[in-house]
């Protein structure tokens, strides 16, 4: 291909993302334009495509973004080549949103014909116009009975401030408007615009290891071009390494002999240190090596804290491997190593949320086979000393002695939750039990009311959502952004087991609440620990006073009574798998506790707290 | 010498708790069953032909809702095919089946000398709540029937733990049982297997079972009561007069050999454990080409034969012994298990008397505990 062609190629570019709320029809769409492209055969298309992930089947959403590559003849009469940045929906993961975006030249914002514009889809929207992006909004499920998409156009035209008027009425589920979708991005979205001749920067915005390729860097070529053979440069440490392979998702992998500017990618090198390659990173080529990086990704801080412990100590070292590999291509994942006197060495990891917590977890169990204990999640706090100095805890278990602390802050969030009319009253409600302070309330239209709390974030990491979820049947949205700290009669919750406090189970609450709290964990801990062969006190205390206490009895009687017919197998099957449960729990002293009974706390639903 | 074990997997009505491998015997081919059965005898038979039968034990299922005919063909296939010369020989009864002596007349004549019958519970409303199809006056009649006829060694069963079932309620059972002076009971407590009705029962929720320091009242109750009747507890759930002790289910815990026959029957023979197909006519298929109807043959390791004699072996109050362990596998136990029984021993679930390892009474109420700890750590 000569220089004139590829210039040429690189006018038929178009990048974009979908930016959409969840069960608003995403992946939906985008398995419909996968096919309208000719992309993937009718025969092997399945739903979902994009998410390949098997967690992201079952639940339903996408976690990790991907990348495909599709070909669109346009009604002009020329083929373009369309990078469809595939993005994640939920709060938790708005960083792999920014990182999607920053690799495209467009989006298209689908809101549900019947729902309207939610709280998540607008935190997303505003990140892809302050990126520049041109905005192409579609209606989706204008085949509902319910939709109103007069409405819609209206909300997104008051809310956004984009014009709706031209905004595409569409079904991705009966196919109804996708062709149009499809001209709306060759129209509206402007080619790539960076310059073919200029040294190579390319942005890495995801990579993954692979056990034969090493890292595959997925990236967005700004400037330049990149081939097998070239000698690349990663510009944040200056390492270099050799080509040796290109290509691009379709969606799966198919060799190039190239990537240019435009083109959104994959190059592996023979990268075998996970350590070397960072997301946001920008790539160059050592000979030709471009004067500036990129903008990188800001540094994104996570706002949860959870111990990660391996079940078996002796797992230490592959927990540690396992993490290094998530972080590959979760640059939100934080970990350092910890230790506890209940559970041994682990790793104190930061996530972004709670969702992101269980997906990490879920990852590490399913894909390299680890049992894991997961203490309760909790907040950064800080904490001034009476000697004038101060503290950042987010680990409870390390929360200085009460008579050192002159004032503990906790981090607050502004809280945005839009809600039908109906269910304000409900969502008042549920924000006063979580120490919400009402902020104010707009009418979006004339039922839909965005009410605006500021909360603490430790209230919200624990239950708030299912919680808003369950009182608003399902209607509520919600965002929330960080606003700072500020001081709250924080206490230090211990639990005890047979007399001796685990570290792994104490917790920070609001005095106010530390009571019910006590009480609530407590019984939860009774159901969760098993019969021992010693009756097991369990017991709640700040400083030194007991606020709750229950006791595990002993057991009585574990015997398999019936033992006739010769089907041994089946009787030895049982008591395997009686002392496999045994090796799941953890000794701490001399109790056998469970993996769930350490995220006892995040279990306890409204019920429990009320205190019944 | 081996025991045999012979399986009829029909029944007139399914009872909740049972995981058996059963069927309705409405409209099964049960006359074709029964010779399969004996074809099986044969077959089997010809491949060992220095085994010797000492005990017999037809169970099911429900043996006795075979017709008097097929009872009498069924018993004239053992005695022609197995080699067994007059040791204990135990039929499975339902008392609905010897509400009239047709049945039992058919079991005495042949050389059946053991009746085990299934009377679980004294209560009409548990029975009923439990799907067994007979009351409690049918029990008195059937074992009146039996004692006519000339059985003298007669066991049954009882449940415990079962549904809404009170601590009184069992005693009640308990003490009726016990009025019938009979030579030998079972009891046990309901256990929940999976492909039943309580255990659907339970995953909806909707079946209360007494808590576990009831059942274990429940056990000590039944303890305590055999004894002061002048029975001997043998084993973890089986209680008998001096002399009648069941030698067919003492070959199971003993780990001694057994066959297997029949639909879904388990056979162990030293060192090869099998079973057969479970349902009727894959296991009838094979029969009919003249093939043995096992399905799977599995050669225990080393490993497993010694947990199963430790597993097995302290269900007897008389225990495991020591030197016997070291003859049959060529290893000291106390090579393969020390920690293990010095650590059971610390606990108090285990004692040692000589040669003998046994359960202490603490250790018999936790059976499982001590035995998971005898599992070889490999799995």
């Amino acid at each position: 291909m000569d220089y004139a062609e590829m210039l040429d190629r690189q006018k038929h570019i178009r990048n974009f993302s979908i930016i959409a709320h969840i069960d608003h029809g995403k992946s939906t769409l985008a398995d419909r334009i996968l096919e309208m492209t000719d992309t993937i055969a009718k025969r092997d298309m399945q739903a979902q495509v994009l998410d390949d992930m098997e967690l992201e089947r079952e639940r339903g959403i996408t976690i990790k973004l991907n990348a495909v590559e599709l070909h669109y003849q346009a009604q002009d009469g020329e083929t373009y080549i369309f990078h469809l940045i595939d993005t994640p929906g939920h709060v938790d993961f708005s960083y792999e949103v920014s990182r999607s975006l920053a690799a495209c030249e467009g989006a298209l914002l689908v809101v549900d014909a019947a729902q309207g514009v939610e709280a998540q889809t607008l935190a997303n929207v505003y990140l892809a116009i302050d990126d520049d992006l041109e905005i192409v909004p579609v209606i989706n499920k204008i085949d509902l009975p319910s939709a109103q998409p007069d409405v819609v156009k209206a909300e997104i035209e008051e809310m956004i401030g984009l014009d709706a008027s031209e905004a595409v009425l569409a079904s991705a589920k009966s196919g109804i408007g996708i062709e149009e979708i499809l001209e709306k991005l060759v129209t509206d979205v402007p080619a790539p615009t960076g310059d073919l001749k200029a040294p190579l920067k390319a942005l890495i915005f995801d990579s993954i290891y692979d056990s034969y390729r090493g890292v595959v860097l997925n990236v967005r070529v700004f400037d330049g071009m990149v081939k097998v053979g070239d000698k690349i440069r990663l510009m944040n440490n200056g390492k270099e390494f050799e080509v040796t392979e290109v290509g691009v998702m379709s969606p799966k992998a198919v060799k190039r002999d190239f990537l240019m500017v435009g083109d959104v990618g994959y190059i592996t090198a023979s990268i075998k240190t996970i350590q070397d390659t960072r997301v946001g990173d920008t790539v160059t080529l050592a000979d030709n090596p471009a004067a500036k990086a990129l903008d990188g990704y800001r540094h994104i801080q996570p706002m949860v804290y959870s111990g990660m412990y391996p079940v078996d100590n002796a797992k230490f070292n592959d927990l540690r491997e396992a993490l290094e590999k998530l972080q590959l291509n979760d640059a939100a994942l934080e970990f350092e190593p910890e230790s506890s006197q209940a559970l041994g060495f682990g790793f104190r990891c930061g996530f972004l949320g709670l969702l992101h917590m269980d997906v990490v977890q879920e990852r590490l169990e399913r894909e390299f086979n680890l049992d894991l204990i997961m203490t309760a999640p909790s907040v950064d706090y800080h904490v001034d000393l009476t000697d004038g100095t101060e503290v950042v805890i987010d680990n409870p278990s390390e929360m200085p002695e009460t008579s050192n602390i002159s004032e503990v802050k906790e981090p607050y969030v502004k809280a945005s939750i839009m809600v039908p009319n109906d269910y304000v009253g409900a969502v008042m409600e549920l924000a006063q039990r979580k120490r919400g302070e009402f902020v104010t309330m707009d009418y979006l239209d004339t039922y839909r009311v965005n009410v605006i709390y500021n909360m603490p974030l430790s209230e919200i990491i624990f239950d708030f959502f299912d919680d808003l979820k369950s009182n608003t049947k399902g209607y509520a949205s919600f965002d929330y952004e960080v606003t700072g700290y500020r001081p709250s009669d924080l206490v230090k919750m211990d639990i005890l087991l047979n007399g001796e406090s685990v570290d792994a189970l104490s917790f920070i609450v609001h005095r106010d609440f530390a009571f019910e709290r006590g009480k609530a964990i407590v019984s939860k801990l009774k159901e969760t620990i098993p019969r021992q062969q010693f009756e097991v006190p369990i017991q709640a205390a700040i400083g030194n006073k007991v606020i709750a206490r229950s006791t595990v009895k002993a057991f009585r009687k574990n015997v398999l009574a019936k033992c006739y017919g010769g089907d041994i197998t089946r009787k030895r099957k049982l008591l395997e798998k009686q002392k496999a449960g045994k090796k799941r729990m953890k000794s701490v002293g001399s109790v056998e506790v469970p993996q769930e009974a350490f995220m006892s706390i995040l279990k306890m639903n409204d019920e429990d707290t009320k205190g019944k | 010498m081996a025991g045999a074990y012979i399986h009829i997997p029909f029944c007139e009505h399914i009872c909740y708790y049972c995981d058996f491998n059963k069927v309705f015997i409405e409209g099964q081919p049960v006359d074709d069953y029964v010779e399969m059965l004996i074809h099986e005898f044969q077959l089997v038979m010809a491949e060992y032909p220095d085994e010797k039968i000492d005990t017999i034990y037809v169970g099911g299922g429900t043996p006795t809702t075979l017709t008097p005919a097929q009872l009498q063909r069924l018993i004239n296939g053992i005695h022609q095919y197995l080699p067994y010369d007059g040791g204990e020989f135990t039929f499975e009864a339902n008392p609905n089946d010897l509400q009239d002596t047709a049945k039992l007349q058919v079991l005495k004549d042949n050389g059946v000398n053991r009746l085990s019958i299934g009377v679980q519970s004294f209560n009409d409303q548990i029975l009923k709540k439990i799907g067994r199809i007979h009351r409690s006056a049918d029990v008195y009649q059937a074992i009146d029937n039996a004692h006519r006829v000339g059985f003298e060694n007669i066991s049954i069963d009882l449940i415990f733990r079962l549904p809404q079932q009170s601590e009184a309620d069992f005693m009640d059972s308990l003490h009726k049982a016990i009025a019938l002076d009979l030579p030998h009971y079972s009891t046990y407590s309901l256990i929940l297997e999976r492909k039943t009705i309580f255990y659907n029962l339970m995953r909806q929720g909707k079946l209360h079972l007494p808590s576990q320091d009831v059942e274990a009242h429940m056990y000590q109750a039944a303890i305590d009561s055999f004894q002061n009747a002048g029975l001997e507890q043998y084993e973890i759930s089986n209680f008998a007069k001096p002399g009648f002790q069941s030698a067919h289910n003492l070959t199971y815990w003993r780990n001694e050999k057994y066959f297997g026959f029949g639909a879904g029957a388990y056979g162990y023979l030293g060192k090869d454990r099998y079973h057969n197909f479970g349902p009727i006519q894959q296991y009838i298929e094979p029969l009919k080409a003249n093939k043995v109807p096992v399905i799977e043959r599995h050669v225990l390791p080393l490993t497993e034969q010694m947990e199963e004699e430790l597993f097995l072996g302290l269900r007897t109050m008389q225990g495991v012994s020591i030197d016997h362990f070291q003859d049959k596998f060529n290893y000291p136990l106390q090579t393969v298990y020390g920690e293990t029984v010095a650590d059971q021993i610390a606990k108090g679930y285990l004692k040692q008397d000589g040669d003998w390892l046994r359960l202490t009474e603490t250790g018999k109420f936790l059976g499982n505990e001590v035995f998971q700890a005898f599992l070889l750590d490999s799995y």
